[in-house]
């Protein structure tokens, strides 16, 4: 089963080969058979005696991380979606994408996006869902750049990469939160420790975070501005990623979450309001645009809100509906975007002002977008799903409870009547939609090209989704026992499964549904009356602005301040990273009283010593006057052989034999390099920052004596010399410990020590030897 | 004993940072290998100076000094090398390029 998740990311591998035969064979043809073959794996997990299968990974054990695949009935029908769309989005891409493309590239982010999506939804563990998540992100962001020449491309990739990696960011923290509070990553297992979760104080801030990544990646307001940005990625990808699939990610993950959450209050406040306010904001918004794809961008938002109001709601029949909705909208929005493509295609525009009268021209494609747009307008015909979940939607609106806080009992009495004020403006947006392209004919119809019906390979895709519309209309009770009832005991695990009707009789729900298509006819007809109204509401307040403002004031900003200390000069940055380690050591040295001074059991001091010492001190301090190249060579000589007689006074005869001869090699060195260098000039710094040198330069003395001095004065641990001394000879086979520590019990240590001599050897040669590139400018 | 060395490791940690923060290339390179320097005395004053013999096994000697500083110190003082001739020769090549060796102008590109 973990095989079906990576197959995508193995197969991806290939496409760069594959992508070479494109002239000959379509990529897209090689890449087909990855989600038709998961899509079979899985499709036989349908059935009514499904039970949910577990199957233990292991990962990080040393973390007690373990990859535990958990299949219920709410990933089988995401990973049925991801599949099953994704089939018919490859197969759509070989006709959309020519072989002029960088097919190779596209499949490659496709395909990584289709792992990346599959693991969110199949992992039981926080931080695997969490790696997956910021991956479709990532994928999605290739796949909306993937024309990366368009300025509005980068500009639409950046703004979703940004939104949904803050929410992912966020997300991660309320994880982080979760599994300390809970003691446990596994998300069946915070589902049982759900009461210490929800007695927690940090309750509120973990779930808080958590919906902040639902929100953003279900692009719910105000959050939604990514998504009709996203619009400039191929319309496969739209069609795929920005309506099907990742955007429902979020609902995914409010789903998951909800047997935790679901018993607190505000998780019914925060995630309805939102959803509903979604709901509203997005067909509103819809009904003035003037791009198709823009039209069903909105229209995916707002969609999402209303399946994130239901999932919000919690009753029984709103969680049911919310998962029938999820199959439903990938049907209808998945076909519509590959109308709009076509349309695009054909047509050489996808401003809805231009279009008109397609009908005639385009009729297959026509009769599918029909359907589309009629089933997301829920008018009620019993062949259409797009009915049954928004009727449902309204009966759920109606059978909130009426308890709880005063907040709560004041939303709940409005829910029905936004929900009805938010579905009439996607009545309105669906039949403008659909009449503004293929209705009646503008008298000045002048399009870029001359429509032709799309080739068969392209309208098969969208047939098979409409085919997929009408079979749910009609027969929506095969789909629920075998299919739906599972996602919703994954959700609600008390829930009894619901049946789908079409006929209820006169209730309130089937006048709710009147009343839209009533409304909607009405406002649909006067649309020209309402166009001022659009103009005004929003104006100027528009989202964007905000985010436009925020993104370029970090810009400026951040630039502003990197540049004060990332000036490119050398000294600064040795000034900077000196400073603060002499300033955060010392007052942590002092903090934790850690100087310690004995003067007991010090070695005796005698004259030669002194003398030395003396004479090193001199000529170091001698460096820093001396102007002469030859004479500062003299000088470090001196303190280099000074160091090897003091190593030969503390008994170290190997380190005094090297240092001499290191020092005697390095003089030839330094004479060699000293005859080529520029000559030593007078040190020109002003008097300020001479003493700045000087404070940083004593600091960093004073603190290594301090700690020199601490070291030697405080007895913590036994020493593990005494190990080297007793083992030696016994293990080593040698009398000299030193020797015997560096070849045999850190041998490797002085392999690499070999290793780096030898880099630096080849990277000195090749710095005497290369020639500059006579192309390259300085 | 060591506390004169501990003092002697500061002064010449203190001078080599000093010349670190020069403009001109040799002294930078003078400040690193003096750096190396202070930094060998300091890890061998810490295995206590002058305790016993030299660390070779010899019949009827039972104390010897602490033989893991020498051998980190022994690592450090070739690797230290390795790393003086690399800088010599870098120097060398970028003076010559660039004809400076003021590091206050040799500042990198914008949007490096």
């Amino acid at each position: 089963m973990i095989f079906a998740i990576f197959v995508p990311l193995l197969f991806a591998l290939l496409v760069p080969f594959l992508s070479r035969l494109k002239h000959k064979i379509h990529t897209g043809i090689f890449v087909l058979i990855v989600p038709l073959g998961i899509f079979l794996y899985y499709v036989r997990f349908i059935g009514k005696d499904f039970v949910p299968i577990k199957k233990t990974y292991s990962w990080i054990p040393s973390l007690g991380m373990n990859l535990d695949l958990y299949l219920d009935g709410l990933s089988l029908l995401f990973i049925l979606l991801i599949s099953g769309i994704g089939t018919l989005v490859v197969a759509y891409s070989i006709y959309y994408l020519d072989q002029t493309e960088r097919l190779g590239h596209f499949y490659v982010y496709l395909l990584m996006f289709m792992a990346a999506m599959l693991g969110v939804v199949s992992f039981d563990n926080l931080f695997a869902l969490y790696t997956f998540w910021e991956l479709t992100s990532i994928s999605s962001f290739l796949l909306i750049g993937y024309w990366h020449t368009k300025e509005r491309s980068r500009y639409g990739a950046q703004k979703s990469m940004l939104i949904t990696i803050f929410g992912g960011l966020s997300m991660l923290g309320g994880f982080i939160l979760l599994s300390v509070i809970a003691g446990t990553s596994s998300i069946r297992e915070l589902i049982q420790n759900a009461d210490i979760i929800l007695n927690n104080n940090y309750l509120p801030l973990a779930m808080g975070l958590i919906l902040l990544g639902a929100f953003t990646k279900s692009a719910q307001f105000p959050f939604h501005i990514w998504l009709p940005d996203a619009m400039e990625a191929p319309t496969p990808v739209s069609a795929y990623l920005h309506s099907a699939t990742m955007v429902k990610a979020g609902l995914y993950l409010v789903a998951r979450f909800s047997p935790i959450f679901s018993n607190y209050e505000w998780f019914f406040i925060i995630i309805s309001t939102f959803g509903i306010v979604t709901l509203c904001w997005g067909s509103y918004m819809a009904v003035r645009q003037t791009d198709l794809k823009a039209i069903l961008a909105y229209s995916t938002i707002s969609q999402l809100g209303m399946i994130m109001a239901m999932l919000g709601f919690g009753t029984e029949i709103a969680v049911f509906a919310a998962v029938f909705h999820i199959l439903n909208h990938a049907t209808f929005k998945g076909s519509l975007f590959m109308v709009a493509g076509i349309v695009d295609l054909q047509s050489g525009t996808r401003d809805i002002r231009k279009l008109g009268g397609l009908f005639t021209m385009l009729p297959i494609t026509g009769t599918l977008a029909l359907f589309g747009t009629f089933s997301m307008a829920g008018i009620p015909l019993p062949f259409l799903n797009g009915f049954y979940s928004k009727e449902m939607f309204f009966e759920s609106t109606l059978q909130l409870s009426l308890t709880g806080s005063n907040l709560q009992q004041i939303l709940t009495q409005m829910m029905p009547y936004l929900a009805v004020f938010g579905s009439i403006f996607t009545f309105v947006y669906s039949m403008y939609l659909f009449f503004g392209v293929f209705g009646k004919k503008k008298h000045d119809l002048q399009l870029p090209k001359t429509p032709k019906e799309a080739p068969l390979g392209m309208l098969i895709p969208p047939s098979i989704l409409v085919l997929g519309i009408i079979t749910i209309g009609l027969f929506p009770n095969a789909f629920n026992r075998p299919f739906l009832a599972h996602a919703l005991e994954a959700i609600n695990p008390q829930a009894a499964s619901q049946s789908i009707g079409f006929w209820h009789g006169l209730n309130t729900p089937f006048i709710m549904s009147l009343i839209v298509v009533g409304m909607g006819l009405v406002l649909y007809g006067t649309r020209s009356a309402w166009t001022k109204i659009y103009q005004v509401i929003p104006g100027k307040l528009s989202f964007n602005r905000v985010y436009d403002r925020i993104v370029e004031q970090i810009d400026r900003r951040s630039a502003r301040i990197t540049n004060t200390y990332m000036n490119g000069s050398l000294k600064t940055y040795i000034s900077f990273i000196i400073g603060t380690i002499v300033l955060v050591t010392t007052t942590y040295l002092f903090i934790t009283d850690g100087f310690t001074i004995k003067y007991d059991n010090l070695a005796e001091i005698s004259v030669i010593e002194i003398v030395v010492v003396v004479l090193i001190v001199i000529a170091s301090i001698a460096t820093i006057f001396v102007n002469h190249n030859l004479a500062a060579l003299l000088i470090t000589g001196i303190v280099g052989y000074g160091v090897s007689i003091l190593f030969l006074i503390y008994r170290a005869p190997d380190l005094a034999l090297t240092q001499l001869v290191i020092e005697t090699v390095s003089v030839v060195l330094f004479l060699l390099a000293f005859y080529h260098l520029p000559k030593m000039r007078m040190r020109d710094d002003q008097k300020l920052t001479k003493f700045k040198n000087a404070v940083i330069a004593i600091g960093f003395g004073t603190l290594m004596t301090l700690i020199g001095i601490s070291a030697h004065s405080s007895n913590w641990f036994e020493p593990i010399s005494d190990y080297f001394l007793e083992t030696a000879q016994s293990i080593g086979g040698g009398t000299n410990v030193v020797n015997v520590i560096l070849v045999d019990m850190r041998g490797l240590d002085t392999l690499f020590e070999i290793t780096v001599l030898g880099i630096a050897a080849l990277a000195v040669f090749s710095l005497i030897k290369l020639k500059k590139d006579k192309g390259a400018n300085k | 004993m060591e506390i004169i060395i501990s003092i002697l490791a500061g002064i010449i940690f203190a001078v080599a940072v000093y010349n670190l923060l020069q403009k001109q290339m040799v002294r930078i390179i003078i400040g690193t290998v003096l750096i190396s320097h202070a930094a060998h005395l300091f890890i061998l004053t810490m295995g206590k100076l002058k305790r016993g013999q030299p660390p070779i096994l010899t019949e009827g000697i039972t104390s010897y000094t602490d033989p893991l500083p020498q051998a980190l110190i022994l690592t450090s003082i070739v690797i230290s090398f390795g790393l003086t001739s690399l800088m010599l020769v870098l120097a060398y090549r970028t003076a010559k390029e660039n004809n400076t060796d003021n590091m206050e102008q040799l500042r990198g590109k914008p949007n490096e």
